[in-house]
């Protein structure tokens, strides 16, 4: 049995505003799996970076209820390291900036325990609002 | 030589040992550090999405103080910016190339910052590693009064120093410069498979457990290979690798503790500044009793 896939016009559509936002052409990816393979995160994601890339490409809203984008550290490993010059990280932020942009936040601020706030030095801070906050 | 130093936040904060023993041991080597006049905080972060020009405005602003010290006298036809957290780094140094880039882009943030002179383009953004390979290891290590024998150190790049190509500054996959300058302290560099390998960054504000996690393989793995401690230029990862040892810990009670310290502190130690601008007692791994084994603190 063979699953037939259909790609409509808004699939189409979420791939350009992804394209758009990130500045990468994601139908460039070819699946090879490198950035999969030397990500730190990817223990704890629920999909790998390249099935992130792969459900982009078919341009699959779901991707933004999966959690991959969320741990993307921004280390640039992929970045350095993919054979087709894409940058993943700029993918991941897209992603996230489609969330953060209709007030949709990762994290809440109010959650993070005292005792943490008083020991976490500023650029954990300051980036981990710019990441996970709008 | 005097040249303009964005600390940034963090080194004025719990990285205040960062700050210290580099301007101490930065004057041992004839290098005037003038910090910049009026910065603010760099957003610590890039820009990656592609119509986001708000967050370069902060990197951008910094460097407009750059030209000022120039253009008012406070330094004479210096460029350059020195920085010394990674994250600093890698942020103000890819927004500068950004809108080198991007001329059109540049000319929209000038316009935004209009009480502000325009930013021209013609800052460099470097860190404070570049400075010490220019002047040569070999000019460092004639400065080294206590060589740093016997002390094992594996050196950790972590990422914003080496990622992404464009602004990094050396080998993303198989850097050597930090080792280069331990070796010139005089110390044993460890090299460890994990000395690239992500330490989870920001996600230590939500997932502590997970960061522990990653900051185990890298320390252990530099254990495995023989190191008694860990070198950094980043206060993020120093956090990660130190403060998350409690993490560590707590799960796994076998977990030997490991000082991470940062390469300033080092540089500072061999070069015989005084104690106080070690600032050991912001390291969450107290390094002391490993030095006085090494018979390089005094008890």
């Amino acid at each position: 049995m063979i699953d037939i896939l259909l790609v409509s016009s808004e699939n189409e559509e979420f791939l350009e505003k992804i394209s758009e936002l990130s500045g990468e052409t994601i139908t460039l990816c070819d699946q090879c799996g490198t950035c999969s393979g030397g990500c730190p995160m990817v223990a704890e994601m629920d999909i790998t970076p390249s099935q992130m890339m792969r459900m982009t490409q078919l341009g699959q809203r779901e991707i933004l209820e999966t959690k991959a984008m969320w741990l993307c550290a921004s280390c640039y490993t992929c970045t350095v390291r993919c054979p087709r010059g894409l940058d993943v990280s700029k993918v991941a932020e897209a992603l996230r900036q489609i969330k953060l942009r209709q007030a949709i936040d990762y994290i809440d601020i109010k959650k993070i325990p005292e005792d943490e706030i008083n020991i976490l030095p500023q650029i954990a801070l300051v980036s981990g609002f710019r990441k996970f906050t709008g | 030589m005097k040249i303009p130093y964005y600390p940034g936040c963090t080194l004025k904060t719990t990285a205040a040992n960062f700050e210290q023993s580099t301007l101490a041991s930065a004057k041992i080597l004839g290098i005037d550090l003038i910090e910049l006049p009026k910065w603010n905080c760099c957003g610590t972060v890039f820009s990656l999405a592609a119509d986001d020009l708000i967050h370069h405005v902060a990197p951008i602003r910094n460097l407009i103080r750059v030209q000022e010290m120039n253009d008012n006298g406070v330094i004479e036809d210096e460029k350059r910016l020195v920085t010394l957290c990674s994250m600093c780094f890698n942020t103000l140094k890819r927004a500068n190339l950004f809108v080198k880039e991007n001329p059109d882009d540049l000319k929209t943030i000038n316009d935004f910052m209009n009480l502000e002179e325009d930013y021209q383009g013609d800052v460099e953004v470097v860190h404070l590693f570049e400075i010490l390979k220019n002047m040569g290891f070999d000019k460092i290590s004639e400065k080294v009064k206590k060589p740093l024998k016997g002390l094992k150190v594996a050196p950790y790049y972590g990422c914003m120093l080496t990622r992404p190509k464009e602004t990094g500054i050396d080998d993303p996959e198989e850097p050597t410069i930090q080792t280069d300058l331990l070796k010139a302290l005089g110390a044993d560099t460890v090299d460890s498979p994990y000395m690239k390998v992500c330490c989870g960054s920001y996600q230590t504000v939500n997932d502590k457990d997970a960061v522990a996690r990653l900051a185990r393989d890298i320390l252990t793995h530099a254990q495995n290979e023989g190191a008694e401690s860990i070198c950094t230029s980043c206060p993020l990862c120093a956090f990660n690798l130190d403060n998350r040892q409690k993490e560590i810990k707590e799960k796994d009670p076998e977990f030997e503790g490991i000082p991470v310290f940062y390469f300033t502190q080092l540089m500072a130690l061999a070069f015989g500044v005084e104690d106080e601008f070690y600032g050991f007692d912001l390291n969450y791994i107290n390094p002391t009793p490993l030095l006085i084994k090494k018979d390089l603190l005094k008890n």
